[in-house]
């Protein structure tokens, strides 16, 4: 799915700006756009390293069992067939945290650890020597989740809206709390649905 | 309330190694180990983001971009969605990066308490980048049938941005 909307977005984009005379501005984009991926990841990598490092102090010190715990009938509830000992739960507790606060960067390391253990649960269900190429339920429903993002303050947002000059940078908040509830309502009634009524199992697409 | 903003993250941080210290847990130890594994994923995000900025960067800088939102205009149009605010929608899609440069750009054409300074706030605010999320989750676990998983993100993602829309425009 992935390969063939990049294939597309890069063989349409150089077709289109041939035609309309931009290969000058093109390919000055494409190579700058690949040199600030690298100088943005860079930047980043200090502040993504910085939240390891304190998830891994809370993961050490029983934090994040402590908040799976407060988090369970949550956790249950959107993911009943991930059993309650599963170290996937802590991590996806603390990246819905993570999300709700805004910590942007945070949510990340916390996201991939999940998916890493969700990937070990899956694994279980193969044949030895056999490869997992297929998401699992699980999987999916997790990133449908987090795209969906439940944000309850857009701490980025504000400080830019203040920065640009607004009288009053977080009256947003209530609203935007709005928006990001019902994208996740609809993430979650999207994923009930599908459980109800879509084919269960391995799926291929 | 950008008080409150700004002690979040000193607050979480305050709470995380505080917790850790009565927990008679080695916190320098563990956030050496853990800041180590956060280079790691940095290093695994890299060729992610350069993929999906160098694609963006070829469909804004080729005019493809502009001319798929002039065609959407009509339509959108129609719904009260300024069309000043469609290529933010589009670029959101691949990077949140991207998408943060319109934005500001919205902020400083029309300015942030605009209404379609408002409603870009409210979008970039609701929803995770679909693409980006989707790549950089799937290949840390070398998955590639994603089934489902764009068709649930796209609709959430959808409902979002029409909630954003609405609200922005009645406030």
């Amino acid at each position: 799915m992935l390969n063939k909307i990049w294939v597309i977005m890069i063989l349409l984009g150089i077709l289109y700006g041939g035609f309309t005379g931009r290969m000058e501005e093109l390919t000055a984009e494409a190579l700058n756009s690949a040199q600030s991926a690298v100088s943005l990841c860079i930047t980043t990598s200090g502040v993504l390293a910085m939240w390891m490092g304190l998830m891994r102090i809370a993961q050490n010190s029983g934090l994040i069992d402590k908040m799976t715990g407060a988090l369970s009938p949550v956790l249950t509830f959107l993911f009943p067939k991930l059993p309650k000992e599963h170290p996937a739960r802590g991590y996806i507790a603390m990246n819905i945290i993570a999300n709700m606060l805004g910590l942007g960067w945070a949510c990340t390391p916390a996201g991939l650890k999940g998916m890493e253990e969700l990937r070990k649960e899956a694994g279980k269900k193969l044949k030895p020597g056999e490869e997992l190429t297929t998401a699992s339920d699980e999987m999916c429903d997790f990133l449908i989740l987090n795209i969906s993002s439940l944000q309850l303050v857009p701490v980025n947002i504000i400080a830019y809206r203040s920065q640009y000059g607004s009288n009053n940078p977080a009256e947003i908040l209530a609203p935007a709390l709005a928006a990001t509830a019902i994208s996740t309502l609809v993430a979650i009634v999207f994923i009930l649905l599908r459980r109800t009524f879509g084919r269960t199992g391995r799926r291929e697409k | 309330m950008t008080t409150v903003s700004n002690f979040i993250i000193p607050a979480v941080i305050f709470l995380i190694v505080g917790f850790g210290f009565t927990a008679k847990d080695k916190c320098y130890e563990s956030f050496l180990d853990g800041a180590k594994e956060g280079l790691k994923i940095t290093v695994d995000i890299l060729p992610t983001m350069i993929g999906l900025l160098f694609g963006v960067g070829i469909l804004r800088a080729s005019g493809l971009l502009e001319l798929l939102c002039r065609m959407a205009l009509p339509l959108t149009g129609r719904l009260g969605v300024p069309g000043e605010l469609l290529p933010l929608f589009g670029v959101k899609l691949f990077s949140s990066s991207a998408a943060l440069g319109l934005l500001l750009d919205i902020y400083k054409e029309f300015g942030a308490d605009s209404t379609i300074g408002r409603i870009a706030s409210l979008v970039m605010s609701s929803t995770e980048t679909l693409f980006y999320t989707l790549s950089v989750y799937f290949l840390s676990v070398k998955v590639s049938k994603t089934r489902y998983t764009l068709a649930g993100a796209l609709l959430s993602i959808l409902a979002g941005t029409v909630a954003s829309v609405m609200i922005g425009n009645m406030m």
